[in-house]
């Protein structure tokens, strides 16, 4: 039976998971420098180790309100298409096995921004888990509206 | 195998070397045909790549490189002249030699170039100059088979000169040669060793005086220096190990600024002392690194002479090229990125930019044109000069082709100032030439250019003067370079200003110093000049704070000259710029980001872009570079005028007569006799209407407001009313003639529009013929 492993995380109580291999590291980080004039999801710019790294706000990507950035914030740094690039979420999951066969489309009903992002759900013991595209999720210039 | 790979990885790259200093020293060569020092480099060049190409086994380029040696031994041992058809040849034998290193870099082995026709020519080469000496051997006919070398191997390897290196002369010999030390001195210094005396030869002439100390130590130095071969001077290193080495710094210089900040607070002398030197160590490290990774712009410059002759000369024209800032340094991922839109322009300005030589000689020049590479550091930024003092752009053909390619519409033309005229050929598809050459003028390239650099974070820009010459402009972003930045504060948030591109900085204090507003635009008088001034808060899209306590910035950036209201300006600070995020490059404001000391963030702002959001029209405030490459832009005379619109005429009233620009509501006008006036901060302001001045009565425009220009002094102001503000703009005095109208002093052509100057005395007379008297009355009294 082929499994995949995602690394998951909660954003607005729905737990999401992105495939463990697509993650850098996982930190929670308090200062970021706001961009003025750039695509709302962008949550701010921080250090991580002198290099300088983009945060997407996972909250304004789903459609939602902006994270209120005061006080440390969790960062799924995704290590994205030639530099790493950070998802802002609420909390961090455990890394889960999951089975294909927990596998299945995103359901018909879901609509709106979180659609485009999702791929599919998995179907954990008692709660879903939507699995992201990692390459979508930290697309800023799609549009949120 | 692996081994073998190596090897030839390493043939590949170091013959890459040697065939670009072969180009340059041909072309050099042509110029200076005598020099046989070049010969010899070239030579040892060419035998270096046979040498290792033989030990390869890759015998074709083997018998290539023999065959360009033959011809260069001849060249060295006087038997043939060094002509244009030589280097010609020479250098097709070096492009031969490129296509199979390029072979065998892609598949391993030499592929199938042909290198059998360049030898033939090569061989005819060395017929033609050698059938006059009537060598019957050399008259047989060299077919493309006959690839037998006219000099043996052998001989050739023999006559290759030694290199003679890492010879270390005797300390005696070199004071001798340098007049030092007298022979006889050093005789009895070497006596007296051999006697016993266990002091080293320098220590034995010093002590007795028999040399001057300076002249050892630089004689000794000199003796150590060969000892280092040139092959153990330099090592080739993988840059991505380098940017890794420049990561590790960074995070080290950070840990430092911490560290430093916690043993500060501790207050022991000692833990402080040994802070401050690990703070100087990493500071040297960063700057080491640093600089290992960036290289004079020569290094690709180097390539164009080469480049030009080629061209030139198929082309029958005559180019000189001028190199200026050559060292001027660079990162290296972004020298490369350069490199191919570089090369692009320069052909280009040859190609279509400077004319023949009769030609240029109808018109007056010189038949010989320039080309001028420039390089130069500019507001963070590295600026790329490509200059010719040809033909220049011509500004109706170019919208006319613009419209015919269906790039933009006839009626927009009007609404386009010269300068966007000319951007347009950087649009896809865009082509001028009248005939298509194989070099341009197919319309890829100008746009390709523009792609190139703007992926890079660059700008390209055009400037061009009709008859006189164009200069191709491009704008090179320091991605990865130590910059002296300012921190300044807007809003809360702090920001980094280059300081490269500041010129001054003024505190506002609402009092002495106050920003103004002409027209809703902020200005500043910056000693009786108005600057134009961009609140960052504004342009960031930020809340607008206050105009009191506040800083200008005076920046200059693209020429431009304007001023950058932020909240505090902090201190000076040494940053790494690092390359934004490309999501973030559209918003256009900012040049990168760094590490503040704090170990945030923090946004490098753009001053070229802040410049051009000041909404200077471009040739204003223009300063002229001196310089061959400055396709003189009219050289101004510096006055900056307000043009208005007065009826269907443009009148420019001179900028620092002007106080402020306002917009009065209609019904706000009264009347005192045959005045119009209206009240304005407590004083009663008369109007004047410069229609009325000017003669130029028509309907009134339609509006409730109407626009005036105050102008103040002494403590009187009266108000021009004009029917609206057209531009800011820069006295060219170009076609500037003598009024003949009353309430005029001349007529001058801007922005190609004939616009009439204001008499500005006259005009206030009429408006209040008291004005002056009180300032009359004073002058009187002092005279």
């Amino acid at each position: 039976m082929a499994s995949r492993q995602f690394a998951t995380f909660e954003v607005a109580d729905q737990l999401f998971g992105v495939e463990v291999d697509t993650v850098q590291e996982v930190l929670s980080y308090n200062e970021y420098t706001p961009v003025p004039l750039a695509p709302p999801a962008v949550g701010g710019l921080f250090n991580l180790r002198g290099q300088v790294i983009a945060a997407v706000d996972l909250r304004v990507q789903l459609g939602l309100a902006r994270q209120a950035l005061k006080g440390p914030v969790m960062n799924v740094i995704l290590r994205g298409d030639g530099e790493p690039v950070s998802l802002l979420v609420d909390r961090i999951g455990e890394v889960v096995d999951l089975d294909d066969d927990t596998f299945e489309p995103p359901p018909d009903t879901l609509s709106g921004p979180t659609r485009e992002l999702v791929v599919g759900t998995f179907k954990l013991d008692g709660r879903l888990m939507l699995a992201l595209d990692a390459n979508q999720a930290v697309d800023t210039y799609r549009a949120t509206t | 195998m692996e081994d073998l790979g190596e090897i030839v990885g390493e043939f590949l790259m170091e013959s890459h070397e040697n065939l670009d200093q072969i180009d340059r020293d041909l072309v050099d060569l042509e110029q200076e045909p005598n020099s046989r020092d070049l010969i010899s480099r070239i030579f040892r060049a060419i035998h270096t790549i046979k040498g290792t190409s033989g030990f390869l086994a890759f015998s074709r380029l083997e018998t290539l490189a023999h065959a360009g040696e033959s011809l260069l031994s001849r060249l060295r041992d006087g038997v043939q002249p060094v002509t244009p058809d030589t280097i010609t040849t020479l250098l097709a034998t070096i492009d031969g030699v490129r296509s199979l290193l390029a072979a065998i870099e892609q598949t391993g082995t030499e592929g199938d170039v042909d290198v059998d026709s360049i030898i033939s020519s090569v061989h005819a080469q060395m017929q033609v100059e050698a059938a006059p000496a009537a060598e019957p051997a050399a008259a047989e006919p060299a077919g493309p088979a006959d690839t037998e070398a006219p000099v043996p191997l052998a001989e050739a390897a023999r006559s290759a000169p030694e290199p003679v290196e890492g010879q270390r002369k005797p300390l005696g010999q070199m004071l001798v040669e340098a007049g030092a030390a007298q022979p006889a001195d050093v005789g009895s210094a070497l006596q007296q060793q051999l006697e016993g005396d266990e002091r080293k030869l320098g220590t034995i002439l010093l002590e007795e005086g028999k040399a001057h100390p300076a002249a050892v130590n630089e004689a000794l130095q000199q003796q150590q220096a060969p000892k280092r071969s040139v092959a153990d001077q330099a090592i080739r290193v993988d840059v991505d190990l380098l940017d890794n080495l420049m990561n590790m710094v960074g995070e080290l210089v950070l840990a430092r600024n911490q560290l430093v900040r916690g043993v500060m607070e501790t207050g022991d002398s000692g833990l402080v002392r040994s802070a401050q030197r690990l703070g100087m160590i990493t500071s040297e490290l960063q700057e080491g690194i640093m600089k290992t990774r960036m290289q004079p712009i020569e290094h690709i410059w180097s390539k164009l002479p080469r480049v030009i002759r080629d061209l030139s000369t198929s082309l029958g024209k005559q180019v000189q090229l001028v190199m200026q800032g050559k060292e001027t340094e660079l990162d290296r991922s972004l020298l490369e990125a350069v490199k191919d839109p570089l090369t692009h322009l320069v052909r280009n300005a040859v190609d279509h930019g400077i004319e023949d030589p009769d030609t240029r000689t109808a018109s007056g020049k010189s038949p010989e044109g320039t080309l001028t590479l420039r390089a130069y550091h500019e507001g963070g930024h590295v600026a790329v000069e490509v200059a010719d003092d040809g033909a220049g752009l011509n500004v109706e053909r170019i919208a006319g082709k613009a419209v015919e390619n269906g790039i933009i519409r006839a009626e927009q033309i009007a609404g386009m100032d010269r300068r966007d005229i000319m951007a347009l050929v950087f649009q896809p598809g865009f082509s001028t030439a009248t005939k298509v050459t194989n070099v341009s003028g197919r319309g890829v390239g100008m746009d390709v250019v523009k792609t190139n650099i703007e992926r890079i974070g660059g700008t390209v820009s055009v400037d061009s003067t009709l008859g006189e010459g164009t200069v191709w402009r491009l704008t090179i972003p320091l991605t990865l370079a130590i910059i002296q930045a300012l921190t300044v504060d807007c809003g809360d948030q702090r920001y980094v200003v280059p300081q490269v591109a500041v010129l001054e900085l003024v505190f506002i204090d609402g009092q002495s110093t106050k920003i103004e507003y002409a027209s809703g635009a902020p200005v500043y008088r910056l000693r009786g000049k108005l600057l134009p001034l961009v609140r960052l808060d504004r342009a960031l899209g930020l809340e607008v704070g206050a105009d009191q306590g506040v800083y200008i910035m005076v920046l200059q950036a693209d020429g431009r000259r304007f001023g950058l209201v932020v909240d505090r300006v902090l201190n000076t600070e040494e940053v790494v710029v690092k390359a934004l995020n490309s999501r973030f490059k559209d918003i256009g404001l900012y040049a990168g980001a760094t590490i503040l000391g704090d170990g945030k963030v923090g946004l490098i702002l753009d001053v070229s872009s802040l410049a051009r959001r000041s909404h200077l029209t471009a040739d204003t405030e223009r300063e002229s570079h001196t310089g061959t490459s400055r396709a003189s832009t009219g050289a101004g005379t510096g006055e900056r005028l307000l043009v208005t619109a007065v009826g269907d005429r443009r009148v420019a009233i001179p900028l620092d007569t002007v106080t402020r620009l306002e917009e009065f509501p209609r019904d706000r006008i009264e009347h005192a006799g045959s005045r119009e006036v209206v009240q304005y901060r407590g004083q009663i302001l008369p109007l004047l209407r410069l229609s009325h001045l000017l003669g130029a009565y028509r309907e009134e425009p339609e509006g409730d407001t109407v626009s005036v220009v105050v102008y103040s002094e002494g403590g009187r102001s009266v108000a021009l009313v004009v029917d609206r503000i057209v531009d800011i703009a820069e006295n060219s005095a170009i076609a500037r003639r003598d009024a003949e109208e009353d309430g005029l002093v001349g007529t001058a052509v801007i922005q190609q529009r004939v616009t009439e100057l204001l008499d500005v005395r006259r005009a206030i007379l009429a408006a209040d013929p008291n004005f002056y008297r009180d300032a009359e009355t004073e002058l009187l009294v002092e005279a």
